[in-house]
């Protein structure tokens, strides 16, 4: 009866066999391949580094009147503007000034790619049933499945630098923008869509005057939610060679050093909480537009 | 009515199947073969929307179609512009059979010939209320100027009493206001065939009757197809020239608000119109004695005219007061073309009691 109580595994040989076929696997296919691939993301790279250095090299003054002024024109409220800018000030007298740009622009990247895959990718599953089915999952995968374990196969490929950094980043970040504007356009009023078909619309005058239009309140939802949980992601991509405010964090766990760690770390939560006011109070005010 | 029924129907159903399921054209077999519609439901798992409908419309006419709720009625009305697929059967607008058209020809269908109102309005929030009613207008691209947009919205707002409202949202309108806005949006299209889904239906009682009197106004000058849904009696009698009566999925009855009142064709329509005021409905002409059947102890002493074109109402308001011997019915000439006595009064305003054992005859077969 030893097969009840020790569960009948494979045997040791056989676990090692399918390991390493798996990984030779993948090992042969990076060679062939990954220099190709490496290639196909040199714009990106390339874009990566611009944006980084932009941003580095500009005058620290005309990025905080930007700052304050984007978030003026999206919220409206000088709370969140004086927030915003107390914040960046700190952020500068305490020599975190440089790690936050160069976080700045891998978030702002990460963001927007994040969004020019994941809106199709929405309208698709909100689209097709079928669609909706077969996504879902993989999804789940991409949110739960550990960001360790998905580093692996991405530095196999293209080792270790920015964008490996990016594309674990997206990995993880990507699902709340795809769900919510699923969502959005899954919740908009059939009655609605039913009037905008019998006036004559075409498919596409339906997607972008009623559906997008009335799924922006949750697509602006989940473009909050992705740039949080990229913010989220910085200290674990900084193992993969990305620059910012996780490398120091990084170091400080490394060396125990408590008060480095809480500095950068603080400087993360200042960042996620500007981003996070100013695209909430844009997405409320497109919300109020149509609810008055 | 009889000076419409010359001219061809605008609209013509013909054997008209619609069924809900995996496999209608099976199931369009078994009902084709007898199976009725809880059968199909209990053994098939299919829904019987509508069965074997055959209806002509005519034009400039307002065709009201009734029903209790899942009488299939609302399911009828999607057809007319394809929001649904009929299983079978033929839809003819002016002689062309829709059905047959692709998407181009549909879409050209919708933008141009009709326009619809809907229950819930359907307005879309996130437009202004001059938006709205350009909606349909700005769906033909190009076409047309904004200069002409914004006449075309003004004077249609203006004619339901909305002058003013374009800057505001659906939202900051009360039902009444935003079904007006429904109406506006339809008319602007200049479409000659309007689609109303049970649209005053959500109103309360006050509002409806202000909306009928709107729409009956308007109809009067601009002689569209009107075809109303609604399953309020009382409302299908005041604006319907002519009224169908739908159950479960089939057409039971056609005809003007007369013929049902007076001819019910079974007991589902008789106990429909029980309770209806029908001396308001009723037209003196069509409960009168014709001149060559005429009883021969006439008392003439006290005569009394009215024109066959009057209520039954007020036939009795002006008998109770005037008291007459006779009562004659005379046509617009002044002409005698009838004789109404107190027995066929009496009998005209009697409660019907047959429909009342017919209505516990329906409990008791349901229960």
């Amino acid at each position: 009866m030893d097969w009840l109580t020790e569960f009948p595994a494979l045997s040791y040989d056989a676990l090692r066999e399918i390991n390493k076929a798996v990984d030779t696997t993948f090992r042969d296919f990076s060679r062939e391949y990954g220099s190709s691939i490496e290639q196909f993301f040199d714009p990106l790279l390339q874009f990566l580094v611009w944006l980084e250095q932009l941003l580095i090299t500009t005058p620290w003054p005309i990025i905080i009147g930007l700052v304050a002024l984007v978030s003026w024109f999206a919220s409206r409220n000088y709370k969140i503007v004086l927030g915003a800018t107390i914040s960046l000030l700190l952020i500068g007298i305490f020599g975190m000034w440089e790690n936050t740009m160069s976080t700045l622009s891998i978030i702002t990247v990460c963001t927007l790619l994040s969004i020019l895959l994941g809106l199709p990718i929405g309208i698709l599953m909100a689209h097709s049933n079928r669609a909706q089915s077969f996504i879902t999952p993989i999804l789940d995968v991409m949110q739960t499945m550990p960001s360790f374990v998905y580093l692996i196969p991405v530095v196999m490929l293209l080792g270790i630098g920015k964008v490996p950094g990016v594309i674990a980043v997206v990995i993880y970040a990507i699902p709340p923008m795809i769900r919510l504007t699923n969502l959005g356009i899954r919740h908009v009023d059939k009655a609605v869509l039913e009037a905008a078909e019998a006036f004559g619309s075409t498919y596409w005058q339906k997607l972008r005057q009623v559906q997008l239009p009335l799924a922006l309140p949750s697509i602006f939802a989940g473009i909050n939610q992705t740039i949080m949980m990229s913010l989220s992601m910085v200290v674990i991509a900084s193992m993969i060679g990305v620059k910012g405010l996780g490398q120091p964090v990084l170091k400080a766990i490394t060396n125990q050093y408590f008060a480095m760690g809480l500095f950068n770390g603080l400087a993360i939560v200042a960042l996620a909480i500007i981003f996070d006011r100013v695209s909430q109070s844009y997405g409320k005010r497109l919300q109020g537009q149509h609810n008055a | 009515m009889s000076n419409i029924t010359d001219t061809p129907p605008k609209l013509v159903v013909e054997g008209l199947y619609k069924i809900f399921g995996k496999h209608p054209q099976q199931a369009l077999q078994w009902v084709k073969e007898g199976m009725n519609k809880q059968e199909l439901l209990d053994q098939k798992h299919h829904v019987l929307g509508l069965q074997d409908i055959n209806l002509s419309i005519q034009p400039r006419s307002i065709e009201v179609i009734m029903g209790l709720s899942g009488s299939g009625k609302s399911t009828l009305i999607r057809h007319f512009n394809r929001l649904l697929e009929p299983t079978a059967g033929k839809i003819l607008l002016d002689g062309e059979d829709i059905l047959t058209f692709n998407q181009r020809q549909l879409r050209e269908m919708r933008l141009h010939k009709i326009a619809m109102v809907f229950q819930k309005f359907a307005l879309m929030p996130h437009l202004t209320i001059a938006e709205n009613v350009q909606y349909g207008l700005k769906l033909r691209g190009s076409s047309l100027k904004e200069a002409d947009l914004q006449e075309r919205c003004t004077y249609w707002l203006e004619r339901v009493g909305l002058k003013g409202m374009e800057q505001h949202y659906p939202r900051q309108l009360s039902g009444g206001m935003q079904q007006r806005v429904g109406l506006a949006r339809a008319l602007a299209t200049d479409a000659d065939i309007l689609l109303m889904d049970e649209a005053f239906s959500a109103l309360d009682p006050l509002i409806r009757t202000d909306m009928q009197d709107m729409l009956l106004s308007l109809q009067q000058e601009l002689n569209k197809t009107i075809i109303f849904i609604t399953h309020d009696l009382d409302e299908a009698l005041r604006i319907g020239d002519s009224i169908a009566i739908l159950r479960d999925g089939a057409l039971i009855q056609q005809g003007n608000a007369q013929d049902i009142l007076l001819n019910p064709v079974d007991a589902y329509v008789r106990r429909f119109v029980a309770d209806v005021n029908r001396t308001r409905v009723l037209k003196v002409k069509t409960i009168m004695q014709g001149m060559n059947a005429l009883p021969t102890d006439i008392d003439d002493s006290r005569p009394m005219t009215v024109k066959g074109s009057r209520s039954v109402e007020y036939l009795l308001n002006k008998t109770i007061l005037q008291n007459p011997s006779a009562i004659w019915v005379v046509n617009n000439k002044g002409e005698r073309i009838g004789y109404i006595d107190r027995a066929i009064l009496a009998n005209t305003i009697g409660r019907d009691e047959e429909a009342d054992q017919d209505w516990e005859g329906l409990w008791a077969a349901s229960a």
